[in-house]
């Protein structure tokens, strides 16, 4: 029998390799599932973990998708950390996406560049807002933050079919469900000419640095990680849990809120039903890959952006669904579980006789 | 049939779904797990299901292979977060994350597929009463089956010595240690029987509700059926009313676009989300009443020795 025993001492250097091999075993899985699919496998690993980076027009397509998963997987970052399990992330980046695009349908041909600003804000407010009907309903009724932000990716997403389909909707669209394109002065400011590359990637590079400092280096930090670790001893301290519960979501809320925004008046330039790709349920996965760190989120929406670009190619290279990319992202979080585990426990053989 | 006959024969059949679920979530709960991974396991079970009765033509093999497919991924989740105490959210996340990854990327060549009609089952003499009769007693067998399943199950955890255990282990899974149980070994047992049951639900969803397999077809019932074991307090009888409650929620949005109501299509489709956060509200209105009645040990890994 082989049995589990606590290392004495969790050791930073594992904690910080078990994505490492998390990632190695997901490769390994992956290339037995190539091969069960009756492709060579190195030539689809090839495909989907080095192709995306192979030019710099491609490592810039690769920043543009970690965005997005980069500025939401911050904040929730900082939600586990406080054991507040927001998994609703979807929704704020919808309501982040809805309220941009709300701004950004009001601008004209002759509208300056400054739109930007107030859209940004737009999408800021309308993620928090969406965030805050899941604390309120916690702080104040006891309902499961899980459940709430949850349900309320659905209601978001019908809200945002709504407005498309409906008042929002584009008269000369060909009855597409799809609002009018932005004007040219809504665009998200380019960082270089011909790639899509724009304002985000420093903005989350920003967002990170601002996390790492409120987690690290605040006493706000200190107190929304004490009442996540342990919850007795912050109430021992005095440290508010309704606090941290609220900062937490708002916070969380606010980063993809502005994840949505960029979408919608970057990349795509109008609201669509196709707007919510599951950016906010991949960032879950960011987020434990990423240690629930700030530099590691970065890392890991890095490479969370080459799964989804990888499984692109692979639909448009050798006719694997594009939705193998999900496969992977459940596959290297259920790896990171494991590794987890396996890096903190020590794996002894039992003496004969011990339970 | 009649209106009221046709919106009770639609809760009935919307309702299995969420009942055959909520009950094998409440089987994991009272053992102390908490599997967040329904709605992916849901997900692959009703892709499994529909293969199996496409390749077969079979619907009890439809069940099995939902049932088995349900079961297998719950024992991966039982696996590591029982044998590796792994985070039991987070585990249970990966798996709903997987489970709609996998069923997405297997289902490809199934979207357009169709099963072949069936005969339509009813219980001889019962179905042609007046009113109700058809509503009533023209369902599939496993509506009934899961109201039976609802009592076994109470009668299972109230009465039973094994449901005892069953329920020490989930109260206190030190004690249950200290008195000699296989602690881990119940919870595993407990965990693979609600998924097989999380897996009769998806199987139930391809191969009788809708009877066609969707990508994301769930669509988020899995989560409803986890908020169903709040709202009944862990309580087998409530599940089964509570998805009833809810299947007629749904099935209200059809009929009120039938009669014509002018509501936005999107604001009917979001009902049964917001009636989930709204009961959800009212019932946790009273914490007391809900801890009073949750399984002391929900969620808590247990390692023994520890």
């Amino acid at each position: 029998m082989l049995r589990l025993e606590p290392r004495p001492q969790p050791s930073a250097a594992l904690a910080a390799l078990a994505p490492v091999a998390a990632l190695v075993l997901t490769v390994l899985l992956g290339a037995a599932l190539f091969a069960a699919l009756g492709r060579d496998p190195l030539d689809a690993l090839r495909l989907f973990f080095l192709e995306p980076l192979r030019s710099g027009y491609a490592l810039s397509e690769l920043a543009v998708k970690a965005v997005p998963l980069a500025l939401i997987a911050l904040g929730l970052a900082v939600c586990f950390r406080a054991n507040v399990w927001n998994i609703g992330a979807e929704g704020q980046f919808v309501a982040g996406a809805v309220c941009a695009g709300g701004v950004a349908l009001q601008a004209g041909p002759a509208t300056g560049g400054w739109i930007v600003l107030p859209i940004l804000l737009a999408a800021i407010l309308g993620g928090m807002l969406w965030a805050a009907l899941v604390a309120l309903l916690r702080d104040r009724f006891g309902a499961s933050e899980i459940l709430v932000s949850l349900m309320l990716v659905y209601v978001a997403i019908q809200g945002l079919d709504w407005l498309v389909h409906g008042p929002w909707k584009d008269p000369q669209g060909y009855n597409f469900p799809q609002t009018a394109g932005f004007a040219p002065g809504t665009r998200i400011p380019r960082l270089v000419a011909g790639w899509r590359l724009d304002l985000g990637a420093p903005l989350a590079v920003a967002a990170a640095a601002a996390v790492w400092l409120l987690m690290s280096r605040s006493f706000a930090g200190f107190r929304l990680q004490v009442g996540g670790l342990a919850p007795d001893a912050a109430r021992y301290a005095g440290f508010s849990a309704r606090g941290a519960l609220w900062t937490a979501l708002l916070l969380s809320g606010g980063l993809a809120g502005l994840a949505g925004g960029l979408e919608a008046a970057g990349p795509l330039g109008q609201l669509t039903p196709h707007l919510p790709v599951g950016y906010g349920f991949a960032a879950i996965i960011v987020a434990f890959v990423g240690r629930l760190h700030p530099f590691g989120v970065v890392a890991a929406a890095l490479l969370m952006s080459l799964l989804y670009i990888g499984g692109e190619l692979a639909q448009s290279r050798i006719g694997l669904p594009k939705s193998l990319t999900g496969v992977f992202q459940g596959l290297l979080l259920f790896a990171l579980l494991a590794c987890d585990t396996l890096l903190q426990y020590r794996v002894r053989r039992a003496r004969p006789g011990a339970a | 049939m009649n209106e009221l006959a046709l919106l009770v024969a639609a809760t009935l059949n919307g309702g299995t779904v969420l009942a055959l679920a909520g009950l094998g979530l409440l089987l994991n709960e009272r053992a102390g797990i908490v599997n967040l991974g329904a709605e992916g396991m849901m997900l692959v079970a009703a892709l499994a299901g529909f293969a199996a009765a496409h390749a077969t033509g079979s619907d009890a093999a439809g069940f099995a292979a939902g049932a088995l497919a349900g079961a297998a991924l719950a024992a991966l989740f039982g696996a590591l977060v029982i044998g590796l105490h792994t985070d039991q959210y987070a585990t249970g996340l990966a798996l709903s994350l997987f489970g709609a990854g996998l069923s997405a990327f297997a289902g490809v060549d199934y979207t357009a597929r169709t099963l072949p009609p069936r005969p339509r089952f009813a219980l001889p003499g019962l179905a042609e009463l007046p009113w109700l009769g058809p509503a009533l007693f023209r369902q599939h067998p496993l509506v009934y089956a899961s109201i039976a399943l609802a009592a076994g199950l109470a009668w299972f955890l109230l009465r039973t010595r094994a449901g005892l255990v069953l329920r020490a282990v989930g109260e206190s899974p030190e004690s249950a240690h200290a008195l000699g149980l296989p602690v881990r070994r119940i919870r595993l047992a407990a965990v693979t029987a609600g998924g097989a049951l999380c897996g009769l639900a998806g199987a139930y969803l391809s191969l009788v509700y809708t009877p066609l397999w969707v990508e994301g077809m769930t669509a988020g019932r899995g989560w409803i059926a986890l908020a169903l074991t709040t709202f009944a307090t862990w309580r087998p009888a409530r599940v089964l009313l509570g998805a009833y409650l809810f299947g007629g929620v749904t099935m209200l949005q059809f009929h009120l676009q039938g009669r014509g109501v002018e509501l936005p299509s999107q604001l009917l489709s979001a009902l049964p989300y917001l009636a989930t956060i709204v009961v959800l509200v009212l019932i946790s209105r009273s914490p007391a009443w809900i801890r009073a009645n949750m399984p002391a040990a929900l969620g808590k890994p247990f390692v023994p020795g520890a």
